[in-house]
């Protein structure tokens, strides 16, 4: 191997360098600006501030761990080189800009930019003095979380992770609970104006860490215990969890309000795409990136068959028109699976691309204007009723897509573990070895891409009648990345991991407007992430799979379940 | 007998070739009709040929990018498209600084090259830097990893360009001496489309010697062959990789800068369909083969020229332009699923494609 | 009577002829073993009676009924299962899934058996799941159950490859160097092994192997390939004792068996 991690001055100037660069461009590409406005701990610290301090703690820990082998101190020294490096290019972008105009190029490197990166200091020597010194202090605080133990250190983390997102989730709480007798006190007690109060951040931080330390503590004391528990407690205890789930969930708007509802509604429309998307990249390995057609066919066959407007055909209800809107969705995705049975890998993954942009421009085109309407989209589509009761706010919308994921998810668990879920994964492993172990490639292939595409067509339908009217640019291939990385993130083949990947990645930017912004960035960056580092997900499959397995032993075949390491 | 036909040919290629004839017959039916109708001149389609030239040979230098990497490293670079937009987008300002103080207007040929240098040194930085941060620690991965992490990069470059520098459309300023057009044995061709062919031949003829002649064209070539071999020769294969990704780098700034004198306009997401068209002409000329990706840029640029008149209008379409770009993906499609080898026949065998 | 039956096959590739006018008859319950030098065509003669390659001419029949022209997953239906020289498991899938995938042609569940879970689907997932413990313990894996196939050791890789071929109940088992890799005393278990497979379970196996004192201990037929064409069949004693045999293989065979004796 290499020469054994050692750490040099120079490695430490590079890391200094490489996080400067790294804070550079979150300055450069506007983050800073936008998320200053957003104060965490009132009147002390801004998101703007913490995305700044983000890399230096971070890659001071990085740098200390690896210095480590060293004396403990070392290590500490290398972050503070680090730091130093960091902040004295900060401190020259400062000096640049308030100097020469940036702006003609770079539009972020705006006054207020500088401003906030000054920290409040006026002269220049103070500022630069002021960015050295800190960021040298930031990066030796990160490093200092190498010498913490371990469990004190994710305790630490979690900690300071929970602060800063109910900070950032004050607004959204204020919205949804406002008008309840309540949240007042609690409000008060927690949050000033803008931010959280510092007796309300203290107290999260001591909550949050007591309850990571508590758990961490429970878990090393009770692991040997847990074969006790029986069978059928296993049952109960899941059968009452799946009633206290779903009461809740039927009882979210009620609770949450309109604003929260809508989100949740969104992010419900990409659990059912990502749903669907999984069968066919996560199961079946087909990289497919025209998958935004699927879900663009149900749409418009759900607009055009039920819309009253200019376009008016047949005037169906939302009820009749659902199934035709899945069942043509399933046929295009058999349609387009045909000509790619044989293909494989990165070609299929552009020729479906191909297919999706073919469907978007052609629609987009005057071409069949007079019967989708072109570049104007489809108007006026009824909202859906059930015997008098109409789905039509965010809150009612909500047991739609609700029902939509539960019928879907529920499709896609007893497929996963059945026959055919079994040919698929086969078939993503190894399609050679999955044909001469009798599995049909062309049916499982064409049975995926049918699954995925009626799914993405259900979603699409219920996105229509959720809207209203729908616009051929809500159909565009961004569509199939965020599916894409909501399942990537989430972790591939996994079902929970859909519904955290949705939440994470689409129900984040659309509670915050100013990441709204940055969202493809992000996604882009976490993509490649997510390969370079954690490839599986953050809820892999095949764990999943295999706690599956070992609870079903346990309840099947009790006596051997012992034997199992 | 009809059962000895089945047996030879499953079901699926049989529905292909059914799709394929069907295709066929509509190209030269909506031909046959526009031809017949003779709405469009002579000199029309002259200059349609012209144009489709000019832009597929942008196409062609980009494709060159495509067809190297996949030559060396069977995998698509996805992001290559913003390595092409990252050099043009960056020179515009240098170009609007030239314009702005005169000094354009006065030595036009040296302000050109000014361009064309920082272009291609930005799309060169780009490109190697995507293959050290992104592509490098996953040459091992299973083949889905670094196409995903290739369109990872793909957006994140798209959003950083459109963060940094913008989200509106900037327009390149006019090379007052390039306006006009040449006469040209009786046709007249703009000046700026005979500038662009003329020296996207001069950088293809260039990259052919290169590659087929000098030392490191020849190491290039031995790493394609076979990594391992080519590693035990004594060749750096970690060092022909970057010099490849920062050739089709290079390559693409200049195509960057060929593309902003014939359409002028610039923005964040511009890269990303002629990529798209890039990766269809190499594939169209057999990907990972040199010339093959250079004809097959001049045949897109043609078809997406003549194809919208030609066809189009013929079947009575509407605002046939609309469609140019659906044209190209159709000849992606199609070539994919026809003839993924290529036009020009295979530098790969079927396992590798 | 014989199961399979390969009458004059030729497989080309391009202008390589890779298998030439080949004839090789396997009797029911043998182990028939097709030896011969690196590149003599062993691998695209499993490659073509597996459908994965299509055959220049000739024909291939098993039971007295055609493969040729037949996808591969349609002739794994018919009986035929295989292992492959560098083995290839579904990595990441555990040691039962792989087993339970081997278990697909002999399952009918579809779509919609799967999402409603009908009493069909139930009883032949717990008969296959049942079938799949019992081959995992009958090519002797313990406890491994809810491994990842990528997880496990060579040696017990090897087994399961065996173990999905086997779940599929096949005629006719396909082995293609089962003991590649393995040491002399991994190489008895294995060469034991397989005689147990047929006494046990009377299935035919047609081998490839290039360890010599396994084909000798086990083979009732040998057939030896050189560059496509067979130049020798018979019993273990003929073919020992067979001058051609021993100028195009067993010369350099011998010697290092001779080696390998003498480590």
């Amino acid at each position: 191997m290499k020469e054994e991690s050692t750490f040099t001055l120079r490695n430490a100037v590079q890391f200094g360098l490489i996080t400067g660069f790294i804070i550079l461009y979150i300055s450069l590409v506007g983050m800073v600006v936008a998320f200053n406005e957003r104060y965490i701990i009132a009147e002390t610290i801004t998101l703007g501030q913490i995305v700044v301090f983000l890399p230096l703690l971070i890659l001071g820990y990085f740098s200390a761990n690896r210095a480590k082998d060293k004396q403990g101190i070392w290590g500490l020294l290398m972050s503070l080189l680090l730091g130093v490096v960091a902040g004295a290019l900060i401190a020259a972008l400062v000096y640049v800009g308030t100097h020469i105009n940036l702006r003609t190029v770079f539009i972020n490197a705006a006054p207020e930019l500088f401003e906030v990166l000054s920290f409040g200091r006026q002269s220049m020597g103070s500022v630069a003095l002021t960015l050295i010194l800190g960021g040298g202090f930031l990066a030796v605080l990160g490093g200092t979380f190498t010498l913490l133990p371990s469990w004190l250190r994710r305790a630490l983390v979690v900690a300071l992770s929970s602060v800063v997102l109910i900070g950032i989730l004050q607004e959204l709480l204020s919205i949804t609970f406002g008008s309840r007798d309540w949240f007042k006190p609690v409000n008060e007690f927690f949050f000033e104006q803008k931010g959280l109060s510092w007796t309300g951040s203290i107290v999260i931080l001591v909550i949050a860490a007591l309850w990571n330390i508590s758990r961490h503590l429970s878990r090393t004391r009770s692991s040997g215990k847990k074969k006790n528990a029986t069978s059928r407690n296993i049952r109960a205890v899941r059968i009452a969890s799946w009633v206290v789930g779903g009461v809740l969930l039927m009882l979210v708007p009620r609770f949450l309000g309109s604003y929260p509802s809508e989100i949740l509604t969104i992010v419900g429309i990409y659990i059912i795409m990502g749903m669907g998307l999984n069968i066919v990249v996560g199961f079946a390995g087909l990289l497919d990136l025209g998958y935004v057609a699927f879900f663009a066919i149900g749409a418009y066959t759900m607009g055009i068959l039920t819309t009253v407007g200019k376009l008016a055909t047949v005037e169906w209800s939302f009820w009749l028109a659902l199934p035709v809107a899945v069942l043509l969705a399933l046929l295009a995705g058999v349609i387009l699976g045909i000509p790619v049975l044989k293909m494989r890998g990165d070609y299929l993954a552009i020729v479906t691309l191909g297919f999706g942009e073919i469907i978007r421009i052609v629609v987009l085109s005057d071409w069949l204007k007079p019967k989708i309407g072109g570049a104007q989209g489809i108007l006026q589509i009824p909202k859906a009723t059930i015997g008098g009761y109409e789905f039509k706010g965010p809150e009612q919308v909500y047991y739609l897509v609700l029902f939509g994921i539960i019928l879907v998810s529920f499709v896609a668990w007893r497929l996963r573990d059945a026959r055919l879920g079994r040919a698929w994964k086969a078939m993503r492993e190894d399609e050679d070895v999955a044909e001469a172990m009798g599995i049909n490639l062309v049916n499982t292939k064409l049975l995926a891409f049918a699954t995925g595409a009626a799914f993405a067509g259900l979603s699409g339908a219920l996105f229509a009648a959720k809207l209203g009217s729908i616009f051929p640019h809500s159909f565009n291939l961004i569509v199939s990345i965020n599916v894409l990385s909501l399942i990537i993130v989430g972790g591939i083949g996994s079902l929970p991991g859909v519904v955290a990947g949705a939440f994470i990645l689409v129900g984040m930017p659309e509670l915050l407007r100013e990441f709204a912004d940055y969202r493809m960035l992000m996604y882009g960056a976490l993509l490649v992430a997510m390969m370079l580092v954690k490839p599986e997900g953050f809820l892999p499959e095949a764990t999943h799979v295999r706690e599956l397995r070992e609870e079903e032993e346990e309840i099947i075949l009790e006596p051997t379940a012992a034997e199992a390491p | 007998m009809l059962q000895r036909f089945f047996r030879k040919y499953d079901k699926t290629d049989i529905a292909m070739w059914l799709i394929g004839a069907a295709l066929a017959v509509i190209v030269v039916y909506g031909a046959v009709q526009t031809l017949s109708a003779g709405k469009y001149s002579g000199a029309v389609w002259r200059d349609f040929i012209v144009f489709g030239l000019a832009q597929g040979s942008v196409y062609a230098l980009i494709a060159l990018g495509y067809t190297l990497v996949y030559g060396i490293l069977f995998m698509i670079n996805f992001a290559h498209g913003e390595v092409f937009t990252g050099g043009v987008f960056t020179a515009y300002f240098v170009a609007i600084a030239l314009s702005e103080s005169g000094f354009s207007d006065e030595h036009w040929i040296l302000s050109l090259l000014i361009l064309l240098t920082v272009a291609v040194v930005v799309s060169m930085a780009i490109a190697v830097l995507l293959e050290r941060i992104a592509y490098r620690p996953l040459r091992n991965a299973p083949r889905l990893v670094p196409l995903i992490t290739a369109i990872g990069a793909s957006f994140f470059l798209q959003y950083t360009y459109r963060s940094l520098y913008g989200s509106g459309v900037k327009t390149y300023p006019d090379i007052t001496q390039l306006t006009g057009t040449w006469n040209f044995f009786g046709t007249k061709i703009l000046k700026t489309q005979g500038v662009v062919i003329v020296s996207s031949v001069i950088l293809m003829v260039g990259l052919y010697i290169y590659v087929q002649r000098t030392k490191a064209g020849k190491a290039m070539r031995a790493v394609a062959e076979d990594k391992e071999a080519a590693a035990l020769m004594g060749i750096d294969v970690d060092r022909v990789i970057v010099n490849t990704f920062a050739l089709g780098g290079a390559l693409a700034g200049a195509a960057g800068i060929l593309y902003a004198m014939l359409f002028k306009q610039v923005n964040a997401f511009m890269g990303f369909i002629p990529g798209i068209k890039a990766f269809t002409a190499a594939v169209l000329g057999g990907i990972g083969n040199v010339p093959g990706a250079m004809l097959g840029g001049l045949f897109l640029g043609i078809v997406e020229s003549l194809g919208p008149s030609l066809v189009l209008d013929g079947l009575g379409i509407r605002s046939p332009y609309q469609l140019k770009d659906a044209i190209a993906f159709l000849m992606l499609v199609l070539v994919l699923i026809f003839r993924p080898t290529g036009i020009l026949g295979e530098r790969l065998s079927e396992k590798k494609a | 009577m014989a199961i399979l039956e390969v009458v004059n096959v030729t497989k080309q590739f391009g202008g390589l002829t890779a298998v030439s006018d080949l004839n090789i008859s396997v009797p029911e319950k043998a182990i028939y073993s097709v030896i011969g030098p690196n590149g003599a065509g062993k691998t695209t003669l499993f490659n073509c009676i597996t459908g994965f390659y299509k055959v220049t001419s000739g024909d291939i029949l098993l039971d007295g009924e055609s493969l040729v022209g037949l996808r591969p997953d349609v002739i794994a239906r018919r009986g035929i299962s295989r292992t492959y020289q560098n083995i290839r498991l579904f990595q990441n899938l555990t040691a039962l899934e792989n087993v339970l995938v081997g278990r697909h042609p002999r399952m009918t569940a579809g779509w919609f058996g799967a999402v409603f879970n009908t009493p069909h689907t139930r009883q032949e997932e717990k008969e296959a799941l049942d079938k799949a413990r019992e081959l995992l313990r009958f090519v002797g894996l313990n406890n491994v159950d809810d491994e990842l196939a990528k997880n496990l050791p060579y040696g017990q890789q090897r087994r399961l490859e065996i173990a999905r071929a086997l779940a599929s109940e096949p005629k006719l088992l396909l082995l293609d160097e089962p003991t590649a890799g393995m040491n002399p005393s991994e190489t008895e278990g294995m060469t034991n092994f397989i005689k147990h497979l047929r006494d046990a379970l009377g299935i035919t196996v047609l081998l490839i192997e290039h360890d010599m004192r396994v084909v000798m201990q086990i083979s009732d037929t040998i057939s030896v390939l050189d560059y496509g064409k067979k130049i020798a069949e018979g019993g273990p004693d003929e073919i020992r004792s067979n001058p051609r045999v021993i100028e195009a293989y067993l010369g350099r065979g011998a010697a290092t068996q001779h080696e390998a004796e003498a480590a």
